[in-house]
């Protein structure tokens, strides 16, 4: 699994933020997770508790928001949900389609700083 | 007094930096003229013998290496050497994938202006090498018919991330009784559009119709015959 290696990338990330921004101190990384990461949520909270514990601030929390897969349906000509990341097809009127607008996300939205 | 504690919101990829690498390469990849083909599928399904035979066709006609990705040992490099073309592997310990910088290292030394193709064996692995870009142009997804016809829909990122489905050792479909109409179908679920390819690289099955797609996606004009890779 490769879940570690992504949280020492989210520690590292906001760790660069933290320091652009002259905060003292980290107390939350807010991420949003899509279906189509790669990135299976509960692997990832664990190993973040591994990961931070080597970094200047054990305490920090992860919070995971989990967003749906949102794609472009080219017959109603509009975004719309899909069946399930197996079947990628319009929920509405069932036409496939590749067109993800999103559900691919692994992006660090909000810091808490001190 | 206890310090405040306030909310920022930022835009950060968490991948940033391996975004960053891998455009890099893209960019010098492009600027030698050289096409880059990345391979992913779980272990065993024949990425090393499909990769060999696709070596050895290209080779008389194009100048070819290649970058094998594995947790330990250099066996399928020496394995691939047997194509006469410039291998190098690249041994990750306990990373399952391989990143874009790993990718830069093992070719810092090259001369990418000297090669038209570079092939890039991932890990076996269906599920991590999906988050990780390496400046690839094409990603080859390989499926071999005895893993079953459902690994499509119980690993939709690796085949979403993918643009080429390769079903592999082919030879073998009757044997195991695959489903090649339910794997196509999965593939199309996961993925609508995806094309896909049925080979075998032991019996040569299909490799002349996967290499002339190859040959003009990679926009390169065939000098000669299309090659032989029946080997």
């Amino acid at each position: 699994m490769h879940e570690l290696s992504i949280a020492l990338s989210i520690l590292d990330v906001a760790g660069e933020e933290v320091e652009r921004r002259g905060a003292s101190s980290l107390v939350g990384i807010h991420l949003k997770l899509g279906p189509l990461a790669g990135v299976v949520k509960e692997a990832l909270l664990s190993a973040f508790d591994l990961a931070r514990e080597n970094t200047a601030w054990p305490e920090v929390q992860l919070q995971i928001e989990e967003v749906p897969i949102v794609a472009y349906c080219p017959r109603c000509q509009s975004r719309c949900g899909v069946e399930s990341p197996q079947m990628l097809c319009c929920a509405q009127c069932g036409t496939p389609t590749g067109e993800l607008v999103s559900g691919q996300e692994l992006d660090i939205v909000a810091l808490e700083i001190q | 007094m206890m310090t405040q504690t306030r909310l920022v919101e930022v835009r950060q990829k968490v991948l940033k930096h391996n975004d960053v690498a891998a455009r890099a390469l893209r960019q010098r990849f492009h600027e030698a003229g050289i096409f880059v083909v990345s391979l992913v599928a779980s272990p065993g399904a024949g990425k090393t013998a499909f990769l060999e035979e696709m070596l050895r066709g290209l080779r008389q006609r194009w100048r070819v290496a290649a970058l094998v990705g594995d947790l330990a040992t250099d066996n399928d490099a020496r394995r691939l050497a047997r194509a006469e073309v410039p291998i190098r592997q690249i041994t990750t310990g306990t990373v399952c994938h391989l990143e874009a910088e790993m990718i830069a290292h093992a070719i810092k030394d090259w001369n990418l202006n000297e090669l038209d193709f570079l092939f890039i064996e991932n890990v076996g692995n269906l599920v991590c090498p999906s988050t990780y870009d390496l400046g690839e142009k094409l990603r080859l997804v390989l499926l071999s018919v005895t893993e079953g016809e459902d690994k499509p829909l119980k690993y939709p990122t690796i085949f979403h991330t993918g643009d080429v489905a390769i079903l592999t050792k082919i030879d073998l479909a009757a044997a195991v009784e695959f489903d090649r109409a339910a794997a196509h179908a999965n593939i199309q679920a996961v993925r609508p559009g995806m094309e896909v390819f049925e080979v075998s690289a032991k019996t040569g099955t299909g490799m002349d119709r996967w290499m002339r797609f190859l040959e003009s996606t990679a926009g390169v004009k065939a000098k000669g015959d299309i090659a032989n890779c029946s080997g």
